[in-house]
């Protein structure tokens, strides 16, 4: 399954070679160009029948995980986290470290030599280390060097009835959901953005739609879904089960009316399940891509994901199908009914 | 004895040689043998699936194997004398630490609670598997960043907070979950530098590993004396299945293996044993002095590289329960050093389970009826 393949495959912010690999060769055979920009995003054109309009589909590449910031005397890592990671969620947890993907665990100290109230309190992460199984410190510096990435070691599978769990599926499930795409043709020339260092800032996404420079644009992201017991209704964000979530807004950005409203009606058109994010907490490329060059209109379809930012993430495959389709339904509506922007817009036209 | 099983008696070798190796005796390398152990499930009171692993492991290397009524795994290596110089019992508990659920939450996750010492802390992000009507996969799943309340941050998360995910619904998770149905750690262990590995469970089944390849040493060496070797049960719930085979085996001399903490930085160094430093001879109320001595020399004699772990408390291994059986039983304990303890990454270096096994088996080749007698002699 393609969507295993890129949840497995290692990319923290600023370290996307392996993902990007990746990527390039599930979409080398149906595009036409390919380019790398000189911060690492990789954009492909497949070119449109009449190529009078240009769009844009964008999804990160990158995970967020941890980097090695330095060596205890007995061999163990130090690492510090690139993107939001909470150090609670480490404890005890195998990663791959450097591009060989050495196995590493992250310990912690034995219950029998805690205090009762240790156990109440947040592992920080300076207590937080590597043990690569290295001896002492030049032992572990023959192995790993300053700067390598960490991520966790994490087997992409289905879970339960219709669930999958893996890694970073924020944002691969954008990903491939990009990679379908590609492979259809359209009236108008598409790009697909996979960008870089979103979750260290948003750092590729403005770049990438400067080079592109599209008419509209479409950001495929993975969310948070918080629909377990004990939950205030109002942080559950999107519910799994229920579809993709339309973004009206997050905290970067404020999404274009007129691609929200024909992103609903493709969706109610043809009877796709779609729901509304709840929470307007986090940022998405779709706030660097709305404010590049004189501003280009953009919206976000967002994927349920629980459990996102940790290890082990948990998504709903029939949301996951309808996240693609949608996707694809929306890039078809364009060439039936043009492009949204058109419409009493004062934007240029085809 | 009443209620025991015979699962595989003398002349019965073949039994369970589904492992590879082509050696006579030898069937898995040392390494092979502690991730198979390891990776096998056996949940405090629910030990049969490591049990299975013990028995197929030993079946080849052994004269007897039996269960007693509580599961322990008690396998007889019959020494070369007709009369027996000692009967000597080792002991490593087959159980590992785990969880039990204790709700089904209508929103479709599981409550759960621990069996043994569970740090909760380990458990964001831990993938499980609930031993329910059959074997369902979970996750442990944490709040993202996003959602979280700052002020939250330096505070652990609690049990109420801490739910599985099985990726079902309520009305699903009924018909395959009970309360009371134990959930145990997904983790495949896995080899890191140096010859260490890492994996769950390393608490004890590196002590039935130190247990295996003392058999296999055994093979080689002449020893008057009978060995009990017993992959004991319900030691993280109070050593339940050490008290009921000591009691059963009734032996001279009890040789308790477990596990010692491992040096990491934040311990204190005399709390600690150094990873591939050799076997920890252990001393204190729970050891028997003449025992304690001979290990030493042993290794000594030997060239085998120890520590002293030297140990106020009476409390936390199977030689606590050995020591106070029927009218009372001369101890000793061999700690393998092991970092991380109760966590799903326990670490230890292959090479400490190997001498640990050598200095055993040495030792058992050398307890001679003087010895035995001797122990009353204080």
């Amino acid at each position: 399954m393609l969507l295993a393949k890129l949840s497995e495959a290692s990319g923290i912010s600023g370290q996307e070679g392996e993902i990007r690999a990746t990527i390039r060769n599930e979409i080398a055979p149906y595009v036409d160009e390919i380019k790398i920009d000189p911060i690492g995003n990789l954009v492909a054109l497949k070119r449109g029948r009449t190529g009078k309009a240009r769009v844009m589909l964008a999804a990160h590449m990158d995970e967020v995980g941890l980097m090695v910031v330095g060596f205890e005397s007995n061999g163990l890592l130090h690492v510090d986290s690139v993107g939001g990671v909470d150090p609670r969620v480490l404890v005890s947890k195998m990663v791959y470290v450097g591009r060989n993907k050495l196995p590493g665990v992250i310990g912690s100290k034995p219950i029998h030599l805690l205090e009762r109230e240790d156990m109440d309190r947040a592992t920080k992460m300076d207590a937080l280390l590597v043990d690569i199984g290295a001896k002492n410190k030049e032992d572990a510096e023959k192995l790993v060097k300053l700067g390598d990435p960490v991520v966790f070691a994490t087997k992409c599978e289905p879970l339960g009835d219709g669930f999958m769990k893996g890694k970073a599926f924020d944002d691969r499930v954008g990903c491939c959901a990009i990679i379908e795409a590609l492979k259809v043709q359209h009236d108008f020339d598409l790009y697909g953005a996979f960008t870089v260092q979103e979750e260290v800032g948003l750092r590729g996404a403005g770049v990438a739609a400067f080079q592109i420079e599209p008419d509209l644009a479409i950001v495929l992201e993975g969310t948070t879904a918080h629909d377990v017991p004990e939950t205030p209704e109002h942080s559950v964000s999107t519910v799994p089960g229920k579809g993709p979530a339309i973004v009206y807004m997050d905290r970067s950005w404020v999404g274009d009316k007129r691609i929200i409203d024909r992103l609903v009606e493709t969706a109610e058109a043809a009877s796709v399940p779609y729901q509304f994010k709840r929470t307007v907490t986090g940022g998405t490329d779709a706030g660097r891509i709305g404010l590049t060059r004189e501003g280009i209109p953009a919206a976000v379809v967002s994927m349920p994901c629980r459990f996102i930012h940790s290890p082990v993430s948990v998504i709903n495959l029939s949301d996951f199908e309808n996240y693609v389709k949608l996707a694809g339904l929306f890039l078809d509506s364009l060439d039936e009914r043009g492009l949204p922007i058109d419409e009493g817009s004062c934007k240029k036209t085809n | 004895m009443a209620n025991t099983k015979k699962v595989c008696g003398p002349g019965a070798v073949g039994q369970g040689r589904h492992l590879m190796g082509a050696e006579r005796g030898r069937v898995m390398d040392t390494k092979q043998a502690i991730l198979r152990l390891a990776d096998a499930r056996g949940v405090t009171g629910y030990e049969s699936p490591a049990g299975d692993v013990v028995t197929a492991l030993f079946a080849d290397i052994v004269d007897e194997v039996r269960r007693d009524s509580l599961g322990s795994v008690i396998m007889l290596k019959r020494g070369a004398s007709p009369k027996p110089s000692a009967k000597i019992m080792v002991a490593a508990h087959v159980d590992e630490i785990g969880m039990i659920v204790s709700k089904i939450e209508d929103e479709g996750f599981l409550q759960v609670r621990m069996m043994g010492g569970v740090d909760r802390r380990i458990l964001p992000s831990m993938e499980v598997t609930v031993h329910g009507r059959r074997d369902i996969s979970g996750v442990i799943g944490a709040i993202p960043p996003h959602l979280q309340d700052p002020k939250d941050k330096d505070k652990s998360w609690k049990w109420e907070e801490l739910v599985v995910d099985c990726g079902m619904s309520a009305e699903r998770l009924r018909e395959l979950v009970r309360v009371g149905d134990v959930v145990s750690f997904d983790r495949t262990g896995v080899e890191l530098a140096n010859d260490r590995i890492s994996g769950k469970s390393m608490d004890d089944r590196a002590g039935v590993a130190v247990m295996y390849e003392c058999a296999v040493e055994l093979q080689k060496l002449k020893h008057d004396c009978d060995v009990y070797f017993v992959a004991t049960v319900q030691e993280e719930v109070g050593y339940g299945g050490s008290i009921t085979s000591t009691y059963g085996i009734t032996p001279d001399i009890g040789i308790a293996i477990d596990v010692g903490h491992g040096d990491m930085p934040g311990l204190p160094e005399h709390h600690t044993l150094k990873l591939g430093g050799g076997p920890a001879i252990s001393y204190g109320p729970h050891v028997h002095p003449h025992i304690f001595s001979k290990l030493k020399e042993i290794a000594e004699e030997r060239g085998i590289a120890y520590q002293v772990e030297a140990g106020t408390s009476p409390r936390g291994t199977d030689a606590y329960a050995m020591q106070m059986t029927r009218s009372g039983v001369a101890t000793g304990l061999i700690s393998v050093p092991l970092r991380y303890m109760h966590t799903s990454v326990e670490t230890l270096s292959v090479e400490d389970v190997k001498k640990s096994g050598q200095l055993l088996a040495f030792f058992a080749s050398a307890v001679d009826s003087r010895f035995r007698e001797g122990l009353t002699c204080f």
